[in-house]
């Protein structure tokens, strides 16, 4: 009952092709961003700022990007973590060697170098599939890292390759609180999920869900798979390479290329398989669902430990992670491989009957 | 559903021709030697038994197969190999035998890739879903919904196809390939495994499209009553080699086709 | 020269190893279909635990061997049970991602159980030179390699008669080839993947032993496992001969690039650009571009069957 589109009758395809074409959706995101953008700046802690709300919203960057270049058109990546690597790291070249270049002009660029190298190392996916793609894109997870660490001009000849990031300054604004280093970061998430989703809903989405689906249907209608595999790579890339710089100048300040490593590509990874493969939404739950899981079961181990009077060995916590987030990654595939965005549909399509069963 | 046309009034000149097609897969061979054409807004059907090579020949005609030998004209330019992409591009649309849908997308989506080659606007427009895009996605919309409304299925315009029935995706399928208003379509077996009510629904579609866009059309089909009924003549395909080709009561007493389908002894 | 052949011949023998982990990825996909990214959380898992139980109960060698081929057995029995029989039928892709949710989940239960420091693995084999082969020609070997290849070449020969000349064998063939027919004449399909990952679990307890003795017990030993990985490329996803060659190939080539390339690249790069750069741990990556330059060129691998696209 509450959640009932019937009476919204659409009069146009304008009306029905819009971003939200139900009433309580557009409300309910209206509400979602003026909490995320008056009440959470107003009420969050430093440490829920910093330690929880910039890296999810980061996360969510990069899972999205993940999700574009998997979700969407259905090709496997293992080296997200180095495109992140590779936006970071431009990211700082340009800030360093263009004297006076806007900040936002620095992301684009590192953004638009990683799409380069996400377009280099996605070449291979013109012949092969699934898995094998997998092996190539381990390829570029442990050359990139490398070869940032040996070329020290990368980091500004810094020892093991560690870049402290600049400060980000727009218009004599400077963003340097975790309040304000959240908003930054709130803004371009918020901006660049509204263009993936505009990009899913448009020619090149569908095209990348249909080669997907099926490359020979796909060819035979007249897409071009190659092109469309590689536009596909490079914007997965660019938002890893936007999310790589965000990740650097407004979650950790100072990063190194061995940060990013292979097990970041699979916390990544795993965040739209929980989250929800092909689905915008299914990034963002998934990047909150693996931000939040370590940090619960910490708390839940070490008080669970000293209520049972336990003395637990240390590691513990981190040994215990890597079990549930196994066990839930099995479970997710098994029980709904659609991940938290389709049982966030189940939901709304619940309550639309509600109170009534059926 | 006798079908009455009038043939000699609405026919036009060779509109496609496979010359001399050889295909083989490694040393297996598929088809050998063919030679047919096709007129322009003839509805050409092909048949023969399992394995006679159909599939095959609807596969080198749009370039998926590429055959070792032989030449196709379509629309007055040869090619010696067909390029899906080219194909395409020139108005030769298909569909597939086992239903080629996009099974994660909807009926709408899946019918809007159809005019992939007609929409232009660009990545970038795209994702800011403003202006030209905005319009364009408008004005195919439109035309996707007056092949929904033509084939009958506005009700499941939004629903992911790999949940709807068999039949009604054969349907989705036809209306994908009429998207692009294709002015050759391959038609891959449109009616099997139907039941009678659904097929008769999709002769009627196939004569429509025929009749109202003038839309050439080849098919493949088993159903010899079918086949009889709407073709303007008939190929026959026997282990990879021509056997027949003529009118449909031709080919129905061609003593080659009958000893292919009832066997002979020898 | 001797330098080179030494070279070589390391890298020939670390080879093995990969392929020895390699060739449990084969056997379960060509059984199955599933590529089994837990390949390698299963060799360390098999480590750990033979490690473990000697340390805890004090087993000897010939006690702690069966008990682990034990666990391994049970394990795979359990992952044909939990993991893929709910998935069946489930895209290829899926699968491969349900086997790295397995990974992680395997190498956290085993260092949850048995800890995570390094351990020490004694098989009571010296890692020294062979002393004639050192008279004679000039060339250092290891002992320890030698034997490992040993092992590896008698492994190989027992799959093979096992695929060969048993009952269960031809089962697996059978399997391997058609899953629908081979359920229509009545081969347990289910049983059939127990097996399968049974033996591999076999395998992988195998290169374990041989892995950890070498370079201890850890962690890292997951790292090493995933070189299996473009050892497949090169090898074919379906050949137990190109597991062999390809382990072999990623083995000597690695090594020799890691000896030779940085120095000559830094030469070059010296002489001609006035760059100095450091260019040591090529091995951390170079088996994974050899792959993929291999990818580009010949996507079938070495001894794979090239697929034609039926539509």
């Amino acid at each position: 009952m509450l959640y009932r589109e019937s009476g919204q009758f659409k009069t146009s395809y304008a009306a029905d092709q819009q971003l939200f074409p139900i009433l309580q959706d557009r409300i309910g995101v209206l509400t979602l961003l003026a909490v995320a953008l008056v009440a959470v700046p107003l009420l969050a802690s430093d440490y829920w700022l910093t330690a929880i709300l910039i890296p999810f919203l980061v996360f969510a960057l990069a899972a999205l990007g993940l999700n574009i270049l998997t979700g969407y058109a259905g090709q496997l990546s293992l080296g997200t973590a180095a495109f992140m690597a590779v936006g970071a790291f431009a990211a700082y070249n340009f800030q360093l060697r263009i004297p006076g270049i806007p900040i936002l002009v620095s992301f684009a660029l590192g953004g638009l170098t990683s799409a380069a190298v996400g377009v280099l190392f996605g070449l291979p996916s013109l012949r092969i599939k699934g898995f094998y793609l997998a092996v190539a894109t381990l390829a570029a997870q442990f050359f990139i890292p490398w070869l940032l660490v040996k070329v020290s001009w990368f980091s500004n000849n810094s020892s093991s390759g560690v870049i402290t990031a600049q400060p980000v300054e727009i218009l004599g604004f400077v963003f340097d609180t975790p309040v304000r280093k959240y908003l930054f970061v709130l803004v371009v998430v918020a901006v660049m999920a509204l263009a993936a989703k505009n990009m899913v809903r448009s020619a090149i989405g569908r095209a990348w869900m249909a080669v997907r689906d099926m490359d020979v249907a796909a060819e035979v209608i007249g897409i071009r798979i190659m092109q469309t595999k590689l536009i596909a790579f490079a914007v997965s890339s660019f938002y890893c390479g936007v999310a790589g710089a965000l990740y650097a100048y407004a979650y950790l300040g100072s990063v190194e290329p061995d940060g990013f490593n292979l097990d970041l590509s699979f916390r990544i990874l795993f965040m739209i398989i929980i989250g929800g493969v092909g689905s915008i939404m299914g990034s963002f739950l998934g990047a909150a669902f693996i931000t939040l899981l370590p940090i619960f079961l910490d708390i839940v181990l070490t008080d669970g430990a000293i209520w049972l009077g336990l003395n637990l060995p240390s590691g513990t916590t981190s040994m215990a992670q890597l079990v549930v987030f196994g066990a839930l990654i099995i479970f997710f595939l098994i029980v709904e491989p659609l991940g938290l965005a389709r049982l966030w549909q189940i939901a709304k399509e619940k309550l639309r009957l509600w109170p009534f069963p059926h | 559903m006798e079908h009455e046309h009038n043939t000699g009034r609405r026919i036009g000149g060779t509109f496609l021709s496979v010359e001399n097609i050889s295909l083989a897969f490694g040393g297996v061979k598929a088809l050998t030697d063919i030679s047919f054409d096709v007129r322009e807004h003839e509805i050409r059907a092909i048949i023969g038994p399992n394995g006679a090579g159909k599939s095959s020949m609807l596969n080198c005609i749009n370039g998926v197969y590429r055959p070792q030998q032989g030449t196709i004209r379509f629309d007055g330019q040869a090619f010696q190999q067909m390029d899906p992409h080219k194909a395409a591009s020139m108005g030769i649309a298909r569909t597939f035998q086992n239903i080629a849908l996009f099974k994660g997308m909807s009926v709408l989506d899946n019918m809007m890739t159809g005019r992939s080659l007609k929409m232009h606007t660009n990545l970038f427009l795209q994702a800011l879903y403003v202006g030209p895009n905005r319009r364009e996605e408008l004005e195919h919309r439109q035309k996707v919904e007056h092949i929904i409304d033509f084939l009958q299925i506005e009700s499941v315009r939004k629903t992911p196809v790999g949940r709807l029935p068999y039949g009604v995706q054969k349907r989705v399928e036809l209306g994908r390939a009429l998207a692009a208003e294709p002015r050759l379509l391959l038609l891959d077996e449109p009616m099997a495994g139907m039941n009678i009510e659904e097929k008769q629904d999709m002769c009627r579609f196939i004569l429509d499209v025929n009749d109202e866009f003038g839309t050439t059309i080849v098919l493949i089909e088993h159903d010899m009553g079918v086949v009889m009924d709407v073709s303007d003549r008939v190929v026959v395909l026997d282990y990879g080699k021509k056997i027949g080709d003529g009118t449909p009561a031709e080919v129905r007493a061609n003593q080659a086709v009958i000893d292919a389908y009832l066997g002979v002894a020898h | 020269m001797q330098f080179f052949f030494e070279v070589l011949i390391g890298g020939l023998l670390a080879g093995v190893m990969y392929s020895l982990v390699a060739l449990g990825f084969v056997l379960i996909y060509k059984a199955s279909g599933v590529f089994n990214f837990a390949q390698g959380a299963m060799v360390f898992l098999a480590a750990l635990t033979f490690v473990g139980l000697q340390e805890k109960f004090g087993l000897p060698l010939w006690g702690a061997f069966p008990l682990t081929l034990g666990v391994m057995v049970l394990l795979g029995i359990g992952i044909e049970r939990v993991v893929l029989r709910p998935l069946v039928n489930q895209p290829q892709i899926t699968l491969f991602m349900a086997t790295i949710g397995l990974a992680f989940f395997l190498e956290g239960v085993a260092q949850l159980v048995w800890g995570t420091e390094v351990r020490r693995l004694d098989l009571g084999l010296q890692d020294e030179p062979i002393e004639s082969v050192m008279e004679r020609f000039n060339l250092l070997i290891s002992k320890f390699d030698l034997v490992a290849a040993l092992v590896a070449g008698l492994l190989v020969a027992v799959l093979a008669v096992f695929f060969n000349k048993t009952r269960i064998g031809r089962a697996l063939r059978a399997v391997a080839d058609d899953h629908q027919a081979a359920l229509a004449v009545g081969i347990p399909l289910k049983q059939i993947w127990a097996i399968v990952w049974s033996v591999a679990g076999f395998v992988a307890l195998v290169a374990g032993l041989l892995w950890g003795a070498r370079n201890g017990v850890q962690f890292a030993l997951t790292f090493v496992a995933l070189k299996a990985l473009p050892v497949l490329i090169l090898g074919g996803f379906e050949s137990v001969l190109g597991a062999i060659v390809g382990g072999l190939i990623i083995g000597a080539s690695e090594k020799l690039a890691e000896v030779y390339l940085p120095s000559l690249m830094s030469d070059f790069l010296l002489k001609h650009y006035d760059i100095s750069i450091n260019l040591a741990g090529i091995e951390g990556w170079f088996a994974y571009m050899l792959a993929l330059v291999f990818l580009l060129v010949r996507p079938e691998g070495l001894f794979g069957e090239r697929h034609i696209d039926r539509v």
